[in-house]
């Protein structure tokens, strides 16, 4: 099972308790509020990210199963994941 | 490719009665699938996507759920540059009104809404009373905000609501007004449909508002004509404006070879949105022009997403530190660079990714005028009043 995480914009209102709970694959931009690191969520992060989803104070952290396979572009992009940036 | 001359223009005589429409057009006929004779066309409110594949997925999406759906006409036109749909809907209401009967046909609609601006209110009621639909039609009169039309934005405003942008999951194809699956359709598309259906080839015309020294206007153009023919320039002019502003600048020599199509502008990073086509005059300063706009962008952000609320107001203040003649802070571009990745793609709806391709567009063409105002020097004549419309518009 593949799954990844999603910030919902405008639930979120960068307390920051992710990026804490979960540094491997969520840092802060300079407001404070979590760029995701891109594609699939390695699966050693499954347990802790489902942690950073319960300890979000606002509830705007998700974890969404995938269906297919993302390719892993290795940076860190927002909460609109995979997305090309137009 | 240019598609065949209308037989009948969208904008009429200019006489918006029930009987002029008829004169000019005939009745709707009442047999025709409305997905089928959509064919070709695509919506006109900015996104350009197919309309027959949007009225299936509504009608599927309803079927799903078990509910009728609901047809929302987006007359909400928010670009302050653009006039082309409350020149629609005060000239041709009729017609809107018609693709609006065909659109709830094709989806299974039992609920219809037109939404627009207040000042269209009035004649839409008249031309619904017309044509005894009052109470099939529901007015929805819309906030003069650059993200009113924006399909969550409106959908929110229809259910009584504040007029902001709620995101893209669920769609509103699939949970919109009331909660129920829910077609949002431009009035220019709809009206667009109803000419379809009584066989006229309309789809491959477009409105424009376009925007020259001294003239704003509103006309009906093919779509395979050429840019410059469409939109005449002065010598001197610097740079066009194409699809709004959440659109792009083009320098004025590489938009000599385009058409209005969509692949065409795609080609130069540019695409004709909602049919804003400006034309900069000589005398005018493209980095004053869009710092205004993008000062009036920052702050009709709905502030509901952290990136867009805290990055916009750093872009527009750098811009306005970059249209000034004179010495800039050391990094400022730098930072401009940064703030604008931060933005893109983290908002609920696209307005900081729309305003940041505005503001990219700017730097590319208009990097002379960086260059001119870094020495100390603009291009602008002193004192001439701003170019693009911005509402409360003072700098």
């Amino acid at each position: 099972m593949s799954e990844r995480l999603r910030v919902d914009p405008i639930a979120c209102t960068g307390h920051g308790a992710c990026a804490e709970l979960l540094p491997e694959a969520v840092a802060l931009d300079e407001w404070g509020y979590p760029l995701l690191a891109a594609g699939e969520l390695p699966r050693e992060l499954h347990r802790p990210a489902r942690r950073a989803v319960a300890a979000c104070p606002a509830r705007a952290l998700l974890l969404e199963r995938t269906d297919a396979r993302q390719p892993l572009p290795g940076r860190f992009t927002g909460s609109a994941q995979g997305r090309t940036p137009q | 490719m240019s598609a065949p001359p209308l037989t009948r223009g969208l904008l009429g005589t200019g006489d918006p009665s029930l009987a002029a429409h008829l004169a000019t057009h005939g009745p709707l006929p009442h047999d025709g699938d409305p997905a089928a004779v959509a064919g070709e066309l695509t919506g006109r409110g900015g996104a350009g996507f197919p309309t027959a594949r949007k009225l299936q997925a509504v009608a599927e999406a309803a079927r799903a759920a078990r509910v009728p759906a609901v047809v929302v006409g987006n007359g909400g036109e928010g670009e302050p540059a653009s006039a082309k749909d409350a020149t629609l809907l005060a000239r041709s209401p009729h017609l809107v009104l018609d693709g609006l009967q065909l659109a709830a046909r094709a989806v299974g609609a039992d609920t219809v809404v037109l939404a627009a601006g207040h000042p269209q209110l009035g004649g839409l009621d008249r031309a619904l009373a017309e044509r005894g639909d009052r109470g099939r039609v529901r007015l929805v009169g819309l906030p003069d905000r650059f993200l009113a039309g924006e399909e969550s934005a409106l959908v929110s405003a229809v259910d009584g609501g504040p007029p902001l942008p709620r995101g893209k999951v669920p769609p509103v194809r699939h949970r919109g007004v009331q909660g129920r699956p829910t077609l949002v359709q431009n009035v220019e598309t709809l009206a667009r449909l109803a000419l379809l259906a009584r066989g006229d080839a309309a789809a491959g015309h477009t409105l424009v508002t376009r925007h020259t020294a001294g003239r704003v206007d509103v006309a009906e153009v093919p779509l395979g004509a050429r840019l410059v023919n469409v939109l005449p320039l002065d010598p001197g002019t610097r740079a066009l404006l194409v699809g709004g502003y959440h659109g792009s600048w083009l320098p004025t020599a590489v938009a000599a070879d385009l058409t209005l199509e969509r692949s065409g502008l795609a080609s130069v990073g540019a695409s004709l949105g909602a049919g804003v086509l400006a034309a900069l005059p000589a005398d005018r300063c493209g980095l004053r022009e869009t710092a205004a706009v993008v000062g009036y962008l920052a702050a009709q952000s709905a502030g509901q997403c952290g990136p867009c609320l805290n990055g916009l107001p750093r872009i527009a203040a750098a811009l306005e530190l970059l249209a000034r003649p004179g010495p800039r802070p050391p990094g400022l571009l730098a930072d401009l660079e940064r703030w604008a990745g931060l933005v893109v793609g983290r908002g609920a709806c696209t307005h900081p990714d729309g305003s940041v391709r505005l503001v990219a567009s700017a730097l590319r063409v208009f990097t002379p005028e960086l260059a001119e105002h870094a020495a100390g020097r603009c291009t602008a004549v002193p004192g001439v009043p701003a170019f693009l419309p911005v509402p409360g518009g003072a700098r």
